[in-house]
């Protein structure tokens, strides 16, 4: 039998193709043309081949913001996405209070990052913000302008409150897609709710978590405003992430080149992580 | 053209990507692969392995570009002989 095939739906992709070309990919060759040139002004730049890259690799600086940025992406990883699931199993699932839930948890995704920053740089304060003040007046020695500890904790927390919201939801919807029939299977196996949540409810869960995690781990790795209102990077370094480090050497310093050699290496680190957790995940699928 | 900076090495460098990705294409339509299983942990289809080995050739470029001062020619030579064995036994 010939089955004729037809491609022509394409063409259908071509707006968006031009889109990407338009705002990522043509951006992208300048950035790497920028990387192996010493650019004074428009009209004078010389190439300097892997000078830049050489500079990079070698810089102390770079070397420790990357290590924070994995230790904070890491943790808001472990965090976020079992308090995620967490949250999700208990929401209610129908009547009003499934709505209220529902809004709640939206509340924090609607909030831009710069006003998450100053709430909780307020909210912090050790003088007028309620969370220092409390935490002070118990006994706790906190004040997350000059500890550096304090400071993770305060990073850690906002982005917690600001981003699980996002994993609740949509594990939320990926449990209120499980037909009532493997749920009644379960009871009739009389399974318990661990093995519910093991056997039926995780791996259903599997290909929103695997977008939750891919979307939590490619926000928190570029994470800029947020940690940059709440302590600027301090106290000292401690909180400067790679996208903070990057800024600095690229608009502070206007060193174009090493910003963009920077950026280049940033952009293989997120290509290659994210790469590995789609592959995994639905190389996982296939094997069974 | 001119705010994008152009060099003659980046050029190059593009170009062969885009015939690269041109010459796969035409090769994918005149015969369709399928996925098999080589010295990769994963089945691969063609356009796969082409990933891999573009990717690992990059990071195999900053390896050497961090740990040693010679030329990068050597690391391309690398680099072709790697991404030639991954596409061919990968």
């Amino acid at each position: 039998m010939n089955k004729v095939e037809n491609n022509r739906a394409w063409f259908l992709v071509t707006p968006v193709f031009l889109l990407v070309a338009f705002s990522a990919v043509i951006p992208l060759m300048t950035v790497v043309n920028y990387s192996v040139q010493d650019i004074f002004d428009q009209n004078t730049a010389y190439f300097v081949g892997a000078e830049w890259y050489r500079e990079v690799l070698n810089d102390p600086r770079l070397h420790d913001s990357l290590l924070r940025q994995f230790i904070f992406s890491g943790s808001v990883l472990l965090i976020e996405i079992p308090l995620g699931i967490a949250v999700a199993l208990m929401m209610p699932t129908r009547g009003w209070t499934a709505s209220a839930s529902l809004i709640l948890l939206a509340i924090p995704l609607l909030i831009p990052w710069n006003v998450i920053g100053t709430i909780w740089q307020v909210f912090g304060r050790a003088d007028i913000g309620l969370f220092g003040w409390a935490l002070n007046s118990i006994g706790v020695d906190y004040n997350y302008a000059s500890n550096p500890m304090d400071a993770w904790f305060t990073v850690l927390l906002m982005d917690v409150w600001h981003w699980t919201s996002l994993v609740a939801l949509l594990c939320y919807s990926g449990l209120r897609a499980i037909p009532e029939a493997y749920y009644q299977a379960a009871r009739i196996d009389r399974a318990s709710n661990w093995a519910i949540f093991r056997y039926i409810q995780l791996p259903k869960l599997k290909s929103v978590l695997v977008i939750g995690i891919l979307l939590r781990f490619m926000d928190s790795f570029m994470i800029y405003t947020e940690p940059f209102v709440l302590t600027g990077g301090g106290p000292g370094n401690s909180t400067t992430f790679l996208s903070q480090t990057l800024t600095q050497m690229a608009i502070g310093q206007f060193d174009l080149g090493p910003a963009a050699a920077f950026s280049l290496i940033y952009f293989l680190i997120v290509l290659l992580v994210s790469w590995l957790f789609f592959t995994t995940i639905t190389h996982l699928d296939k094997a069974k | 053209m001119s705010w994008m900076a152009w060099t003659l090495p980046t050029a190059i460098f593009f170009a062969t990507i885009a015939a690269i990705l041109v010459a796969m294409t035409v090769y994918e339509i005149k015969s369709p692969c399928v996925e098999r299983k080589g010295f990769l942990p994963i089945e691969t289809s063609r356009g796969d392995r082409l990933f891999i080995g573009l990717l690992t050739s990059a990071y195999i470029h900053l390896l050497y570009v961090g740990l040693t001062e010679m030329t990068l020619w050597i690391a391309l030579a690398i680099s072709c002989v790697w991404l030639f064995i991954v596409m061919r036994w990968g």
